[in-house]
């Protein structure tokens, strides 16, 4: 039995937030986290989610069904790396790009190596960037998605050479590249080892686009400091999520340098576009579409046409 | 006696240490200023140039803090806008295309974090200048001379040799921005330097640095001209290297430096 108000909640959303990409709602069917979250006991916890944008609660199932997205104010809720994969590539069709890359320790950080691990259990990941090819409408694809589950998406060591590593392989493979950043920025606990990142991605990206290959930025909340000052900025065609924070500075520290209150606008998607920094504020429910087209554009000759059909 | 990592930062911080600008008068001859970004202003934060060295021409990009207070206000503390990065890297493909070598000169707290700085693109600026200088087929020599702070620094150091003044300090974040970040408190700046290695010794020993220039018992400021003179061996001998090289061929060295980092 559905409570009334949740009915309208239902009808409003098929009213104002239809998706225009049927299969993009599915999220993958073999998504632990998920999975995990069904054996739970049904405590109003899980039913429930605050939203960050209006502050209103919302049925989670209805959320999920939303892509999580809020249904009353569109707030842009932050993704798994299993519901990104889900609500972007072609069914069964991404494979994880799994790298034995050695954990480094540079400064011996108290307490780093056990934050690693218990987001390590938490996450279910290595580390706080998910690698893989897929299919987008067609279109073959090398990806990384960034986790801010794991540690605010920091980059480190790990991150940076997944990052590197899975571009390379784009390069080899001809393959054009999409990267959903999100990250409080470098990795703190490994000093200047997380500073070289930045370079080095930037490097393995420059050798792409000489290539010929293309590049999509997808700019998701938050993206800012070392990843907004390397690959983020670096994309042929920057896209952002709606509402997505993308700064270099944190907005705290400009205030305290500058002694001002900054518009609460400041630092936003629409802030970045205002300001010629991205090419289009995409909701969710159309990313995948707009992806799709914009790598049928770019497919090479002859398969162009194949995905043309396909998107 | 050994310094700590903070007494080196507090080195590289003092007022009358020797800025960029000191060494670009003592290393180059016929230098020529060169403003502008072509597209917003012109940075007082970053110098460039060209002049010669040893009669070599060569392109110089600096990032200068100021001598006096009033300088200091003037060059912003030596903390670059975008119109700096993007003015460097306007200057560093200008080298490029008359084949001239290119010498950084690093000195900066970081890259500025303010309004205008935003709503301009700090971040873009920076990631197109660490794109750009992988790729460029003239030699890249940088040189921190006090502070390397994060992405500012970064973005002029994406070189074929990096090399420290033994009292700079070259890292993620100022130590007082870490010990905020981590510990919620900027007051522990000095324990912060101890445990960051951002001293020429640890970052020679991390290999993000070839080559360490000594400074003279007590700091640079005691004797600025034997430093000069220092640097001067220093470029004399990794130009002569890196000139003798295929310059096509640097961009895939390059790389590959910072593909082992």
């Amino acid at each position: 039995m559905v409570h009334p108000v949740l009915k309208d909640l239902f009808n409003l959303k098929k009213q104002f937030f239809p998706t225009d990409d049927a299969q993009a709602p599915a999220p993958a069917a073999d998504e632990p986290a998920q999975a995990e979250a069904e054996k739970k006991p049904d405590i109003p916890g899980d039913l429930w989610a605050k939203c960050n944008g209006c502050g209103r609660a919302l049925y989670t199932k209805l959320l999920d069904t939303n892509m999580k997205v809020c249904p009353m104010c569109a707030y842009h809720f932050r993704l798994t790396p299993e519901e990104r994969v889900g609500y972007t590539f072609d069914e069964n069709t991404f494979t994880a790009l799994t790298y034995d890359i050695p954990e480094p320790d540079p400064l011996r950080f108290p307490g780093y190596q056990e934050k690693l691990e218990s987001s390590q259990a938490s996450t279910g990941h290595s580390d706080a960037v998910l690698c893989g090819v897929g299919e987008i409408h067609g279109v073959k694809t090398a990806a990384c998605i960034m986790n801010s589950f794991f540690m605010m998406g920091s980059m480190g060591y790990v991150v940076g050479e997944s990052v590197t590593r899975t571009v390379e392989y784009a390069t080899a493979n001809g393959l054009p590249v999409v990267i959903f950043t999100c990250s409080g920025g470098a990795r703190m606990q490994e000093g200047i080892v997380s500073l070289m990142q930045m370079a080095k991605i930037s490097g393995a990206l420059k050798k792409h686009s000489d290539a010929g290959l293309l590049y999509i930025t997808v700019i998701t909340n938050p993206t800012t400091g070392g990843v907004t000052a390397s690959f983020a900025s670096l994309g042929d065609i920057i896209l952002a999520e709606k509402g997505a924070l993308i700064g270099f500075a944190g907005k705290r520290v400009i205030e305290q340098t500058i002694k001002q209150k900054l518009p609460k606008d400041f630092q936003t998607a629409e802030f970045a576009l205002e300001h010629g920094f991205v090419d289009m504020i995409c909701e969710r429910r159309h990313l995948r579409k707009t992806l799709g087209r914009l790598l049928a554009l770019h497919a090479p000759a002859g398969k162009r046409e194949e995905a043309a059909e396909h998107a | 006696m050994p310094k700590t990592a903070y007494d080196r930062v507090k080195l590289a911080r003092l007022m009358n240490r020797p800025t960029c600008q000191y060494f670009i008068e003592q290393l180059f001859t016929d230098f020529i200023e060169l403003h502008g970004d072509r597209r917003y202003g012109d940075d007082q934060a970053v110098i460039g140039g060209v002049g010669r060295f040893n009669g070599l021409p060569v392109t110089v990009i600096a990032e200068e803090k100021g001598k006096d207070l009033a300088e200091r206000t003037r060059r912003n503390f030596g903390s670059p806008h975008p119109e700096g990065y993007r003015k460097a890297l306007r200057l560093m493909q200008q080298a490029e295309k008359f084949g001239r070598p290119i010498v950084c000169l690093v000195d900066t707290q970081g890259a500025y974090c303010g309004k205008g700085a935003e709503e301009r693109g700090q971040g873009e600026a920076i990631a197109v200048n660490l794109a750009e200088m992988m790729n460029l087929k003239v030699p890249i020599v940088s040189i921190v001379i006090g502070e390397a702070g994060s992405g500012g620094a970064l973005a002029l150091a994406v070189a074929d040799r990096v090399a420290m003044l033994e009292n700079a300090n070259y890292s993620v974040l100022s130590p007082e921005g870490f010990a905020s970040i981590l510990w919620k408190d900027a007051g522990r700046a000095e324990q912060a330097a101890e445990v960051m290695k951002i001293t020429a010794d640890d970052l020679q020993e991390l290999r993000i640095i070839e080559e360490i220039i000594p400074e003279p018992e007590g700091g640079a400021q005691n004797a600025p001209e034997e430093v000069a003179a220092s640097i001067a061996g220093y470029l004399t001998r990794q130009l002569e290297i890196l000139t003798a090289e295929d310059y096509t061929a640097l961009p895939e060295k390059r790389y590959q430096r910072f593909r082992a980092l």
